[in-house]
Formats: structure tokens, C-alpha cells, sequence
């Protein structure tokens, strides 16, 4: 780094240790890219990887583009999406080499935000080629419909100031304001009183437009209901379908103002983020009205392609990998959605979201029969039978599969045990731990016999219990482990009970390890690898299949927490901590796969499919097969013959976290999930989800078949929760406790 | 199930004040050769219940010779260890159940694995 370098971007005169942190962040840069699969050259060549210059990282095209063309002239520069780096591409290779030796570790301003960038060499600029994806079945973008007088003649139109709810049914909802005209749409009950016209019709103005929608064959009746939506930078509206039953099949939405990315969501997790650009008519027929919903992410920034004036019109709804993407600032947009009033059943070929056909109405902004979170002993014993003992049952296998490897800090406290102790793992799933340290004498048990027999196939010891009540001997053990299981429990009480009976077994002097999932997946600036794999198993791909998105919307119409938070001014950490124990309406939300918790108690979705691995997996675990199987079985779990067992355990054992670029960096998903303005009590207001959902079990038809989706339940602890929690138990101290992963961790000690 | 985890066994049913040994009604017993580890095995001794060791292996006609009392210095008695070795680790119950000593009731097991669960009333 030349320190006398004069240009745009401010260089900083650096003291032998900001040049050793720059070194040290330098490589951790380089060993994320290898995580990202992008190798990097040691020779120069023409192209750099820009990490942190990216849109993941909130970190806008131009912005980049200006400082990177100081160095020399600029070829290519493509920006994936989601990710926090950039690929740029200079027309000779001493541009690229001066750009390396000047931006390398100079910081760059994005509005209020800035990022340190540090770029490597490659040898090309790998973007996966994949096909741009596909609209919505029945979706059709037409853009410029309307010219700009007519838009501004539409907007003119709608009298905000009006107060007259009688005539236009104004609603001030609280995070858009809302006009209908024709029939009031009511939020209550997602339907409209057909027997009760609103006295003011369709304006005027909106007649010329509808005509050449029925001209153009957009529509083939006159609409007779409109609903008009304005948002505001930040505002948003929750996935949902049109109740079916309301209104017929084909629903018109013309987009004034400033343009926005609405999503549109498969129930079997596709999902189609659309940009509307502004005079621009969306025609939402058949499969995209009747089953996939549509929703705005409340944020401020949209990715979008980058403004290409040669570029043909009709490309810019294509979100796919290829294109320029950069961020677009969002500005108030008005929507107008005509709709024609349904006065017969819907019969569609989509029962699963029809409320004609039975599907659930849609007032519920949960599934219809999600759990409640349980209030008495019965019905947690109901929900836990339900929820929990009988997935692991119909999953152990697919279960077992994706559990190769004991988690690191785990290993090590085995390995800590001294030669011949008593270990019992409670709750031991397919057995992973029972082997670890050979030198053991190792007992599992778990409430899922099937599980369990996986246990018995690999050679463990093993037998089929509840954690709350252990069929073995008091103070038999000398070390206890309880991996992820107490976050099963649905009452305090009963995870009180359940480290009150792990107490039980020990020992006094013996040690027991509690791991709990944690609300919070981010800690101390890292996320945790069950935030992270995200990223990983979807490369570049801004519509995965199942990990992010499971089918069920934010049931609680609460956005996710986003993990993005560069985008944003007034986030405020705190924000969506406050209210996580609350459960607004007192059912259990659905979690999404991947992203960050918003309540703490829910249900986790497991997509079972035979031979791949998908998304329920808890942190720390990666694909590795398990080599420990056979080693085991040979000795029958409980021998103590040192083998090399042991050092492929602790190789195992020292694994470390992922490095990361830098703290100020969060790779990753937020751009598509980002929602600073929203707190916990937004709660969806339109026709809401309708999906049909009778127990854990939820069936979601994909082209290839139908996919079980199941879900667990979840009480997901925060910071010092699980400490409270232990040291309600007389007789035991909390020795020491940790985050690992996004798991709270506890070592206890029996007095 | 090895008798190494029959040891540790107790029945958990409810009002039970005496839930150990659980007796074993075996119907499929296998014995399987493990590798002998004096080590391992004289530091098992000390964590075990003797007199319901000798019982089980009694219960399942595998005591061999072994002694009512642990006997003295057993850590360089190989040939008891190596029968303590076989009792602990090389004969398994796969078919039968175990049966709670006090209220009676019989826990299956099936394919070697022991279903310990109880019902809600006997929590």
C-alpha cells in the first residue's frame, strides 16, 4: 500500500499496526472468498474481486463504479446479488494492477454508510450461468401502459384529503394509506359486502384505462372494484393471496410513482421478486393470482438493474444473476388494483388456497391451525407429542443424515472426561456424540425410537426415554451432555424439569453441557453458520428453493429480521429484541428457514426429501461423512482400544468459525429480507395467507411431487436464559457458559 | 442391550421407591466378541452395582464363576476381568423386557433397544 497516493477516495496514512490488522483482514478476506468457492490468482490479471464492494453489502453500483474507473477504464463490473463483493474487470491489466495497490483497504462511502474494500486478483469472473428465472405461471408485466399525463390525471384523481370514509372507505392502515372504490375491501374478514356499493364508483379518469385493458385482453370483463394503496419509502404490504371467493380470476395492478420489487412466493418456496417500474400494469391470471402469493418487503432499497439505456424495456422485471443489478432508492408509489367483484364460488384448480374449496378464510395471518403456544401441562405434552416426538420419528432418517458432525466445542468436553467415566447423552438423536471419545463408557437415550435404532445400527448403547424422566440410577453419571433438546420443552417448567433430571444422574463433581438453539443468531457482529449456509447452498441464486423460504409467509406478517443492516439509518439493534417473547395473537409462528428468529417460541420447518441435504440443520454442522461409524461398531461403542478415533475427533475439534471480511460486514441475504421500519406489531391487513395446514405435517405440491414439509417446535433462549434457567436448580453451579453458533451454552456442575 | 447399560437401568414409574435391578425376561440372547481391554474394564468396576451384575448374568446363564463380592485387587486379575468383560460388554439382550422389581411393569425390548417410555399416568 503506497500511502502517498492522491485520488477520490481519501488515503489514510497507516501506523505498522493499522498495516498488520490490514494484513490480518486481508486474509481472512481471502479465506471467505474460498468459502464463496472464488479462488483468487497470485499474478495480476485483468480482473479483481472487490470483497465488501457489494450490493449484500449495501453498497451501491455507481458508488463503486466511480472509484473503480479512477483506476483505469472499466470493462465489466457485475455486481451479484446478495452478495457482499463485486467482480470488476478492467480493459488492461495495469489498471487492475493500480487499482489492487490504490483501493486495497480504502474506505468507501455509501450514503451513510462505509466499507472497507479489499480486492484480489482472478484468473476469471465466475458468475453461474443461470437461467433467468421464470415469471409466475399467469403473470404478466406490461410496461408503459400509461403514459405520464395519464398517470399524473390517475393520481390527481385520488383525493387523500378526503375524509368522507363513507364514499371511498378511506383507511389509514398503518403502514399505507388505502382508498377503495366500487366495493370497500374489508381487512376483517379479506372479503368485500357485495350487497353494499360504495356511492362513489370507479373514478372517471380510470375508465379510458380499463377500456384498453379490455381492449388488449388483459381482462375480459370491466372491473368493478378498485383499491388504492400508497406506500411510502419503507412501507410495504405481506405476502398474501386475493381471497379467491371476492373476487374473479384475473386482477389488474397498475403501478404509479416510483417503481418497487414485489415478490412473488410458490407455497413450495419459489420465489419471483418482480420489479414494477412506474406506469407499468401487472395482469396477475390464474396459478399467480389463485396460489402464489404477492407481497412488498417494507424497505427502503431495492436491488434492481442497473438504468442501461440500450437495454430493451421489457428486461428490466429480469431479477436473474446476469444482469447489472445495483440498489434503487425507493420513493412513494401508488397502486391502484382493479378487481371484479366474484358473486359465485370459486372453483379454481388451487383447493389448497381456495376458501371457496375449504381452504381456511384468510382473516388468519397465521395458518389456520398452527398451535397455540401451550398455557397448561396437557397441552404442552399435546404440542410436544406433535410437534416434536412425531417428526423426529418421520424424519430420523433424512434426520440422521444431515447430523455427520459432532459440533467442535462439544468434542472438546468429551475429550475432557477422564478415561472410564460414565456419560449419558440425553437426547442423543442418531448417536453422533456416543462414539466421540472411546475411552467413555456411553449411554444415550432419546424419545425417537427411530433415532435410537440408528444408535443401535452404528453399535451405541442406547434406549428409548423422555428427558424429563431418565430410567437411570441417581448419581450414576459422571458427565451429562444435552444437545439441542431442551429447546423442544414448550413450558418453563418443563425445561426447568428437564436439566433438573440431568442434575439427577450426576454425580456430585459431575459435569453436564446443555446446548440451546439461541434467539440470537448474530453475536458479537458473527453470524452464525445457520444464518450463513444460506449463502452457501444457493450461490447467487436470489430465489432459493427451500432453505429461505418454506411456503408459509411470515405468519405474523412480522417481516423477518433482516441481517443486512447497512441499508438502513434508523435501525436500532434493540428493535426487534423487545417484544420477541410476546406471540401476538398466541399462535406459534412458522419460522423461515435460515434467516433470524423473531419470536421465540415457533416452528421450524424440515423439508424432507430423501438424498439432499435442506434446511432445517442447526448450526455448526457441516456434510461430512462420518468416518467415526465404523470405527465404532468395530469396538462396539464401549471399548476403550485408543484407535485413531480419537484424533480424528479432535482434528474435528478444531475447527474454526468461518472468518469473515471484517465486523462491518454481514454477507448475505439482507437485501431481499431487510426491513428496518417495521416492529413486531405489523401485522398483514390484507386477504392474508391462506395456506391449509392441519399438524406438522404440510404438504406442498412441487412440479416434481409432493414434498412433506414438517415442523418442529422451537423455544429459542436468549442471552442468560438458559444460565436463569439452571440456577433455579438446587445443588449445581453454572461453571461456565458460551455462544457457539447460534447455539447458548452451558457446563454445570453438581455440587 | 449389554448388561454395562442394564446396571445403570432403574424403573422410573411412578410411586416406585425401588426400581433396581429391573429383571430381565429375555427370550433372545446373543453374545458378541468385543475386544478385551483390562483397563477399561477395572476402571468400569468401580461405577458398577455389583450384586445386580451378578444377578442379570445369573438371570441370563452367564455368570461363568463369578464372585457374589467383588473380589480384592481384581485390577490385576485378568481372568476375572476377562469375565466381567464378558458379562459387561459381550452379552446383549435383543428379544424380551425388563421388568420393574417393585410395581411389576414390563418395559419391551425389541432388536436390543429398551423402550423405557412411560405413560402419562405413570409420570
Amino acid at each position: 500500500m503506497d500511502p502517498s497516493v492522491e485520488n477520490s477516495v481519501k488515503a489514510v496514512r497507516r501506523s505498522k499496526e493499522e498495516k498488520k490488522v490490514l494484513r490480518k483482514q486481508l486474509k481472512a478476506s481471502h479465506t471467505l472468498l474460498k468459502h464463496e468457492g472464488i479462488s483468487t490468482a497470485p499474478q495480476p490479471t485483468k480482473s479483481l474481486v472487490v470483497a465488501n464492494g457489494g450490493l449484500g453489502n449495501g453498497v451501491g453500483r455507481e458508488e463503486l463504479s466511480t472509484v473503480l474507473k479512477e483506476m483505469g477504464e472499466v470493462e465489466t463490473l457485475l455486481m451479484p446479488p446478495q452478495k457482499p463483493y463485486a467482480f470488476v474487470t478492467y480493459r488492461s491489466e495495469e489498471s487492475a494492477q493500480r487499482a489492487h495497490v490504490h483501493l486495497n483497504g480504502q474506505k468507501l462511502q455509501c450514503g451513510e454508510n462505509s466499507v472497507t474494500l479489499y480486492l484480489s486478483y482472478v484468473d476469471s469472473v465466475t458468475c453461474e450461468e443461470e437461467n433467468s428465472v421464470p415469471l409466475p405461471e399467469g403473470l404478466l408485466l406490461v410496461e408503459d401502459f400509461v403514459s405520464p399525463e395519464e398517470e399524473a390525471l390517475l393520481l390527481a384523481a385520488i383525493d387523500w384529503s378526503s375524509t368522507n370514509d363513507d364514499v371511498t372507505a378511506q383507511k389509514a392502515l398503518k403502514h399505507r394509506r388505502v382508498k377503495h372504490f366500487g366495493f370497500e375491501f374489508r381487512y376483517d374478514n379479506n372479503n368485500v359486502d357485495k350487497d353494499k356499493p360504495l356511492p362513489a364508483g370507479l373514478p372517471e379518469d380510470c375508465l379510458p384505462v380499463l377500456e384498453r385493458c379490455v381492449r388488449n385482453g388483459h381482462i375480459n370483463i370491466m372491473p368493478d372494484q378498485l383499491t388504492v394503496n400508497q406506500y411510502e419509502s419503507g412501507q410495504g404490504i405481506p405476502p398474501h393471496v386475493d381471497t379467491h371467493s371476492a373476487f374473479e380470476d384475473t386482477i389488474l395492478s397498475l403501478s404509479l410513482g416510483a417503481k418497487t420489487v414485489m415478490e412473488f412466493r410458490h407455497p413450495d418456496g419459489r420465489l419471483v421478486p418482480v420489479v414494477l417500474p412506474g406506469r407499468s400494469l401487472l395482469v396477475m391470471k390464474g396459478e399467480s393470482r389463485y396460489l402464489w402469493t404477492h407481497g412488498i418487503t417494507p424497505r427502503k432499497f431495492d436491488v434492481v438493474p442497473a438504468c442501461d439505456p440500450e437495454s430493451p424495456a421489457h428486461t428490466t422485471s429480469d431479477l436473474g444473476p446476469n444482469r447489472n443489478l445495483t440498489l434503487s432508492k425507493r420513493g412513494t408509489r401508488t397502486s391502484f388494483t382493479f378487481r371484479k367483484i366474484r358473486h359465485e364460488l370459486c372453483r379454481c384448480a388451487f383447493p389448497s388456497t381456495c376458501d371457496s374449496q375449504g381452504a381456511a378464510s384468510a382473516p388468519s395471518p397465521s395458518p389456520p391451525s398452527a398451535p397455540s403456544i401451550p398455557c397448561c401441562h396437557a397441552d404442552a405434552t399435546r404440542l410436544e407429542e406433535e410437534y416434536v416426538h412425531r417428526v423426529y420419528d418421520a424424519i430420523a432418517s433424512h434426520f440422521s443424515s444431515t447430523r455427520h458432525s459432532p459440533w467442535p466445542r462439544v468434542c472438546h468436553f468429551l475429550s475432557s472426561l477422564s478415561p472410564g467415566s460414565v456419560l449419558a447423552d440425553v437426547g442423543c438423536g442418531n448417536g453422533k456424540y456416543l462414539g466421540v471419545n472411546p475411552e467413555l463408557i456411553a449411554v444415550g437415550c432419546d424419545r425417537s425410537s427411530a433415532l435410537v435404532q440408528i444408535c443401535a445400527e452404528r453399535g451405541f448403547q442406547a434406549f428409548v426415554s423422555d428427558a424429563l424422566s431418565v430410567p437411570l440410577r441417581t448419581a450414576s453419571c459422571d458427565a451429562c451432555i444435552s444437545i439441542a433438546v431442551i429447546h423442544h420443552f414448550s413450558t418453563q417448567e418443563r425445561r426447568l424439569a428437564a436439566v433438573r433430571e440431568l442434575v439427577r444422574l450426576l454425580r456430585p463433581g459431575g459435569r453436564a453441557l446443555i446446548y440451546v438453539w439461541a434467539f440470537e443468531q448474530e453475536y458479537n457482529k458473527q453470524r452464525s453458520k445457520y444464518l450463513k449456509e444460506q449463502n452457501k447452498e444457493h450461490p447467487g441464486n436470489l430465489s432459493p428453493i427451500n432453505d429461505t423460504s418454506d411456503g408459509i409467509q411470515e405468519p405474523h406478517g412480522k417481516a423477518r429480521m433482516h441481517t443486512s443492516r447497512h441499508l438502513e439509518d434508523n435501525y436500532r439493534p434493540g428493535d426487534s429484541v423487545q417484544d420477541v417473547s410476546k406471540v401476538i395473537d398466541g399462535k406459534l409462528s412458522v419460522h423461515t428457514n435460515r434467516t433470524a428468529f423473531n419470536t421465540q417460541d415457533l416452528l421450524v420447518p424440515w423439508h424432507l426429501k430423501e438424498g439432499k441435504r435442506q434446511g432445517g440443520e442447526e448450526s455448526g454442522e457441516s456434510g461430512k461423512k462420518d468416518k467415526r461409524k465404523e470405527k465404532s461398531k468395530k469396538t462396539s461403542g464401549n471399548s476403550s482400544s485408543p484407535s485413531s478415533v480419537s484424533s480424528k475427533t479432535r482434528l474435528d475439534c478444531n475447527r474454526d468459525p468461518s472468518p469473515v471480511f471484517d465486523s462491518s460486514m454481514s454477507s448475505g441475504s439482507g437485501l431481499d429480507t431487510s426491513d428496518a421500519t417495521q416492529g413486531p406489531d405489523f401485522k398483514p391487513k390484507s386477504s392474508g395467507d391462506t395456506i391449509k395446514k392441519s399438524s406438522s405435517i404440510l404438504k406442498s405440491e412441487s412440479e416434481s411431487g409432493p414434498v412433506p414439509v414438517f415442523h418442529r417446535y422451537y423455544h429459542v433462549f436468549q442471552q442468560g436464559e438458559l444460565e436463569q434457567l439452571c440456577v433455579q436448580v438446587a445443588g449445581v453451579k453454572v461453571q461456565s457458559s458460551y455462544h457457539d453458533q447460534g447455539n447458548w451454552c452451558a457446563v454445570l456442575e453438581k455440587e | 442391550m449389554k448388561l454395562l447399560t442394564h446396571n445403570m437401568l432403574t424403573s422410573h414409574v411412578k410411586g416406585v421407591t425401588k426400581g433396581f435391578p429391573l429383571l430381565i425376561k429375555a427370550t433372545e440372547v446373543k453374545v458378541n466378541e468385543v475386544e478385551f481391554n483390562s483397563q477399561f474394564v477395572s476402571r468400569m468396576i468401580p461405577k458398577l452395582e455389583w450384586g445386580a451384575l451378578v444377578q442379570a448374568a445369573e438371570e441370563l446363564g452367564h455368570r461363568q464363576d463369578l464372585p457374589g463380592e467383588l473380589v480384592p485387587n481384581y485390577e490385576t486379575n485378568e481372568d476375572f476381568l476377562k469375565k466381567v468383560h464378558r458379562v459387561l460388554l459381550e452379552v446383549e439382550v435383543v428379544e424380551g423386557c425388563l421388568q420393574c422389581p417393585e410395581s411389576g411393569r414390563e418395559f419391551p425390548i425389541s432388536r436390543g433397544i429398551p423402550n423405557m417410555l412411560l405413560n402419562e399416568d405413570e409420570v
